[in-house]
C-alpha cells in the first residue's frame, strides 16, 4: 500500500499519457464487499458497541461502583416488581402478660446510657432498592453493572489470549510449513505433545504454575490454544510455498523471510483472521469455565465466568437473573463476533473474487 | 441428413447481482446434423463453452437462457430438470477439459463406468461390468479387465481422458459434447485422442460438438466450423470453406496466428494486424553465429529420492547428462512431453532445484559452486517466467509493487521514484500502459499477466531468461502476441532464452537450437531447421507428426 500512496505524490513524471489509474486496494475491496453484507455489518456494529462499552468501563465511566451493595439481597429485576415479603418471624408472638426482666438482665441499668451515647452519632439508613434494572446478586450488587464490568474482563481475556495464540501459532506454523524437514519435524513433535494431553488437564497444569489473575488466564489460554492455528497455518504455508508466485519471488532473489511474511502471509491472512476470531469466541468461553472452576480471575474482579459460578447457588433459590444477564451478554457478543468473522472471511478471501 | 440439434438465436445472460446482467452469448444460431462433427472455435471469453453447456443446462443457477434449442424438434429450454437429467448421458454426453478433476479420485474406474450403465440402461451389476470392460477396450485401454479395478491416479492424463470418453459413450449417446478435451494434454496424446474421437464417431454414428480455441486442431476433425468472438458468431461454414477461403477478418487472423512448421515470418500475425490489414514482416535479422557464449551446461543431472519401504530410498533420475551452449541473443528450445524432465532442467539452471551433478557455467563462473552471496548477484542475471500466469503473480501485490520489489532487493535505482519510473517504462515496453501500475493481477487477462511477469524479469536486466511453458496456457491468438513480444525484446536487449515447451511449432518459431528430451535424457539436439527437416530419432518424428496441421484437402 505504501507504494500506491507514493505514486500519487510523484505522478507528474509525464510518462507518455500514462496517467495513473489507481485500483482499489485489497483492503478497500474487502471493505466494499464487507459493506454490502448486511448481516456482517449489523454484527460489526454490535461488536463495536460492546467495545465502546468496554472502553467506558475501563475508564470508570460506567459500572464504576459495581461492588456497591445498592439493592436488597437478591433484588429481582425491575420489571418483576419487588419480591413478596416473606414471613420472617418463625414463631408466633407469645400471648401471656409482659414480664419485667430487669431483675435478671445484668445489662438493664446501662440501656439508658447507651441510648444517650448513640444520640451523639448520626445514622443514616441507606435505602436499599427493592428492585434493580436486571436484578441484584446475593449481596445486593447490581447485576447490570456486574455484567458490564464482566464484559470488560471477559472480552479482554478472549481477545488478548487469541492474539497471543495467533502470534505463536502463526510463527510456528510459518516456519514449520515453509522450511519443512527437521524444523517441521521438531515443531510437529511439540504440537503432538501439546495435543496428546487433554485440554482441560493442560489448562490445570499451567494454572497451577502461573497462579491466578487476568494476565495468568491470558497466558494459560494462549499456551494451550495455539495448536489449531499452528496446524492450519502450516498447511497453508506448505500449499503456498511451492506456488509459482513464491517460486518467482525466489527467482528474483527474495529472502526466505520476505517470501514467508511479505508474499505468503498476506495471501493466507484470511485463514489466520477467521481462526483468530474463532479462538476469541472459544477463549471467552474458556475463561468462563476457568473462573467457574475457581482458576480464573481474582475474587475482587468480576467476569462472566464468576457471575455464572455465583449463579449456580442462586438458581436453587430461584434467583435466575444473574445467570440470564451473563448468558445474554455472552450470547449476544459471541454471536455477533462470529457473524462478523464470517463476513470478514468472505470479504478477505482472494479466491472468492470474481464471484461477485 | 437429418437435423439433430438446432440452436436458434440463443442468448445467455448471467445475473450478477444488483440488477446487473452480463450477456455471454448474444444471439447464436447453428445446426448439428446426425453423424457430423461441428467445431466451436474462439478465444477464451468468446462464449463457446457457455453455448455448449446451455444445451443441457449445465450452467450455474444465475444463467438465463432465451431463444430455442431444438433437439429432434423438441425445445430443450422448456424441459424440466427431471427430463433433462434423463437426457444427460443418455442422449447427449459431455467430456470436459481436465480429466484429472472430472474423475472421482476415491472410486475405481470400473464403478464410475458402471454408474451410468446402471442408472440409464437399467443393467445389472455383472452386465454393467461386462459392458464397462468392452467400453474400455473400445477406447483403446490395454488390459481393460485389469484396469477396471484401477483408480484414476494410477492412470496417465491421456488414459483418464479415454476413461472419460468411455463414460460418455456408455449409453450410446447421439451427440457428444467435447469441451476442450485435449487442451490439458501433450501433443502426442492429443493426437491419439483425436484419432479415437474420429474412430468412435464413425463406428457409433454419432455427432460431436467439439469446442476448442485452436483452429489448427479443429481443421483435422471437424466437418463444419463455427467461429465465435465476444458471444457472437463471426463466421460459420464447412471446414473446407473456412480454411481455404475464410471471409471474416477474425477467422483469417486466427488461421494466421498459429506458428507453422514450414517457415514462419519474423513476427506472427496477430488479430489486430489482420483487422487493420497490416502485413507480416517477412525478414528476420540474421543472428550472429559467433556471439559469445553466455551459458554453458555440462553433464547436468538431477535426481529425486523417493522413499521406499521403511528406510529404503530409490533414486529417480529426473534429468540426466544435459549438455548445451547458449550464445548471446540466441534461443534454445527444449521440447518434450510432460514428465520428460524439461521443467526440472530449467529450474535446476536457476538453482530453484539443487542439481545432483554437473556444471552450469555462466560467463565462465560455475553457478553451482557459488556462495549464497555471489549467487544473489547471479540470480539477477538469469530469470524465469512460469507457465501459469494466474499463479505466478502475487494476488496481493499491485503490478507496481510486483515490479518494484526485485529492484529494491537488488538495489537497482537510487530510490523508489526512480524504480517506479523504470517500472513504468518497462510496462510500456511489454505493451501495457502506465495505467496498469496501480492495478491488481486479477484485473488482467492471462496474456497481460504474462506480459507483467516478463516485465518483472526485465527489471533486473537479465542476460538469460528461462521461459517455462510461458505461452502454453494462452490462447493461440494471445500466444502469438506474446511470442512477438519475446522476439522484439530479444532483438532489443540481446537476451538469450531457454524456451521450454511441449509444442514443437512454437519452438520452431522462436528457437535457434532445439533439445528434444525424453525420460530425463536428451534424445536429439540440433538446429531448429535440422530437427524439422530431418529428424533422426523416432521420438522426434512422433512429436512432429502429432502437431495439428489444420485442414488438409483430401487428395
Amino acid at each position: 500500500m505504501n507504494t500506491a500512496a507514493n505514486i500519487t505524490t510523484q505522478s507528474a513524471d509525464g510518462a507518455a499519457g500514462s496517467e495513473l489509474q489507481k485500483s482499489e486496494g485489497v483492503w478497500a475491496a474487502a471493505w466494499r464487499r464487507f459493506n454490502s453484507d448486511k448481516v456482517g455489518l449489523g454484527s460489526a456494529i454490535v461488536v463495536i458497541a460492546f467495545l465502546v462499552l468496554i472502553v467506558l468501563a475501563a475508564f470508570g465511566l460506567v459500572a464504576k461502583n459495581w461492588q456497591a451493595e445498592i439493592g436488597v439481597p437478591n433484588a429481582p429485576p425491575s420489571f418483576m416488581g419487588p419480591a413478596a415479603k416473606q414471613a420472617t418471624g418463625a414463631i408466633d408472638a407469645p400471648q401471656g402478660p409482659n414480664v419485667d426482666l430487669s431483675a435478671v438482665d445484668p445489662l438493664a441499668p446501662r440501656y439508658a446510657e447507651w441510648e444517650e451515647r448513640a444520640k451523639q452519632f448520626q445514622t443514616t439508613e441507606v435505602p436499599k432498592a427493592e428492585t434493580l434494572p436486571l436484578g441484584g446478586d446475593r449481596l445486593g450488587r447490581d447485576v447490570l453493572a456486574k455484567a458490564i464490568k464482566g464484559t470488560e474482563i471477559s472480552v479482554f481475556v478472549g481477545l488478548a489470549a487469541a492474539i497471543a495464540a495467533t502470534l505463536i501459532g502463526t510463527m510456528l506454523g510459518a516456519f514449520g510449513g515453509f522450511f519443512g524437514g527437521k524444523i517441521s519435524d521438531f515443531l510437529e513433535w511439540v504440537y503432538n505433545v501439546f495435543e496428546s494431553i487433554p485440554n482441560i488437564l493442560l489448562i490445570f497444569a499451567f494454572a497451577a504454575v502461573v497462579g491466578r489473575g487476568v494476565g495468568s488466564v491470558v497466558i494459560i489460554l494462549a499456551l494451550t490454544g495455539w495448536t489449531g492455528m499452528y496446524r492450519q497455518v502450516r498447511a497453508e504455508f506448505i500449499k503456498h510455498r511451492s506456488r509459482e508466485y513464491v517460486r518467482s519471488a525466489e527467482a528474483i532473489g527474495a529472502s526466505s523471510f520476505s517470501r514467508m511474511f511479505k508474499h505468503i502471509l498476506p495471501n493466507v491472512s484470511h485463514v489466520v483472521l477467521v481462526r483468530m476470531s474463532l479462538l476469541t469466541v472459544g477463549f471467552i468461553k474458556a475463561e468462563v469455565i476457568l473462573s467457574y472452576l475457581g482458576l480464573g480471575v481474582r475474587v475482587d474482579q468480576v467476569s462472566w465466568g464468576t457471575m455464572l459460578a455465583e449463579a449456580q447457588s442462586e438458581l436453587i433459590l430461584g434467583h435466575w437473573w444473574q445467570l440470564a444477564a451473563a448468558t445474554l451478554f455472552m450470547a449476544v457478543f459471541v454471536t455477533a463476533f462470529s457473524l462478523m468473522a464470517d463476513a470478514l472471511r468472505d470479504a478477505l478471501d482472494p479466491k472468492l473474487r470474481g464471484l461477485e | 441428413m437429418t437435423q439433430l440439434l438446432s440452436i436458434q438465436d440463443l442468448r445467455v445472460a448471467f445475473r450478477m447481482g444488483k440488477g446487473v446482467r452480463a450477456e455471454a452469448v448474444k444471439g447464436v444460431s447453428f445446426d448439428i446434423d446426425a453423424n457430423q462433427t461441428v467445431a466451436l472455435v474462439g478465444e477464451s471469453g468468446s462464449g463457446k463453452s457457455v453455448t455448449a453447456m446451455s444445451v443441457l443446462n449445465l450452467l450455474p443457477d444465475n444463467a438465463e437462457r432465451t431463444g430455442r434449442i431444438l433437439w429432434k424438434g423438441q425445445d430443450l429450454l422448456g424441459f424440466s430438470l427431471r427430463d433433462l437429467q434423463a437426457m444427460r448421458g443418455k442422449e447427449i454426453a459431455c467430456v470436459f477439459q481436465d480429466p484429472m478433476s472430472s474423475l472421482n479420485p476415491v472410486l475405481d474406474v470400473g464403478s464410475q463406468l458402471c454408474e451410468p450403465l446402471m442408472t440409464h440402461m437399467g443393467l445389472g451389476k455383472t452386465a454393467a461390468m461386462k459392458r464397462a470392460e468392452e467400453l474400455l477396450n473400445e477406447v483403446g485401454i490395454p488390459e481393460p479387465a485389469r484396469r477396471l479395478k484401477a483408480y484414476p491416479h494410477e492412470m496417465s492424463g491421456g488414459q483418464q481422458q479415454r476413461v472419460m470418453i468411455a463414460m460418455a459413450l456408455a449409453c450410446e449417446p447421439k451427440l457428444l459434447i467435447a469441451d476442450e478435451p485435449t487442451t490439458a494434454l501433450d501433443v502426442t496424446i492429443q493426437r491419439q485422442i483425436l484419432e479415437l474421437l474420429g474412430k468412435l464417431k464413425r463406428t457409433h454414428q454419432m455427432s460431436v460438438l467439439f469446442i476448442s480455441h485452436d483452429l489448427g486442431l479443429v481443421g483435422e476433425i471437424a466437418d463444419k466450423v463455427v467461429v465465435m468472438r465476444h458471444g457472437q458468431i463471426r463466421e460459420h461454414g464447412p471446414v473446407k470453406q473456412i480454411f481455404e477461403s475464410p471471409q471474416d477478418a477474425y477467422t483469417k487472423a486466427l488461421l494466421a496466428c498459429r506458428p507453422s512448421l514450414e517457415g514462419n515470418p519474423a513476427r506472427l500475425m496477430v488479430i489486430d494486424d489482420h483487422i487493420a490489414g497490416r502485413q507480416a514482416q517477412q525478414h528476420a535479422k540474421a543472428k550472429d553465429p559467433n556471439a559469445p557464449v553466455v551459458l554453458e551446461v555440462r553433464g547436468l543431472a538431477k535426481s529425486f529420492w523417493l522413499k521406499q519401504g521403511l528406510f529404503g530410498k530409490r533414486e529417480f533420475k529426473a534429468v540426466q547428462n544435459v549438455n548445451f551452449q547458449l550464445r548471446k541473443g540466441h534461443t534454445l528450445g527444449v521440447v518434450g512431453e510432460s514428465g520428460s524432465g524439461k521443467t526440472t532442467m530449467g529450474l535446476t539452471l536457476l538453482r530453484l532445484h539443487e542439481p545432483t551433478s554437473g556444471e552450469v557455467l555462466f560467463d565462465g563462473q560455475n553457478l553451482l559452486k557459488l556462495s549464497d552471496k555471489e549467487r544473489q548477484v547471479m540470480r539477477r542475471r538469469i530469470q524465469v517466467v512460469f507457465q501459469n500466469p494466474y499463479a505466478s503473480l502475487n494476488p496481493r501485490f499491485t503490478i507496481g509493487q510486483t515490479l518494484v520489489e526485485p529492484m529494491a532487493i537488488h538495489g537497482i535505482g537510487r530510490d523508489l521514484a526512480e524504480r517506479e519510473q523504470r517500472a513504468r517504462t518497462l510496462l510500456e515496453k511489454v505493451g501495457l500502459d502506465g495505467r496498469a501500475f496501480g492495478k491488481y493481477p486479477h484485473e488482467f487477462s492471462g496474456g497481460q499477466r504474462q506480459r507483467v511477469a516478463i516485465a518483472r524479469c526485465l527489471t533486473l536486466n537479465p542476460e538469460v531468461l528461462v521461459l517455462d511453458e510461458a505461452v502454453s496456457a494462452l490462447d493461440v491468438s494471445v500466444q502469438a502476441q506474446v511470442l512477438n513480444l519475446l522476439k522484439d525484446l530479444q532483438d532489443e536487449f540481446g537476451l538469450s532464452y531457454v524456451f521450454i515447451s511441449h509444442d514443437l511449432a512454437v519452438v520452431r518459431f522462436i528457437s535457434d537450437e532445439v533439445l528434444v528430451m525424453k525420460d530425463g535424457q536428451v534424445v536429439e539436439q540440433a538446429s531448429a531447421e535440422e530437427i524439422l527437416a530431418a529428424p533422426k530419432q523416432d521420438y522426434t518424428k512422433r512429436l512432429l507428426a502429432a502437431i495439428p496441421r489444420g485442414y488438409q484437402a483430401q487428395a
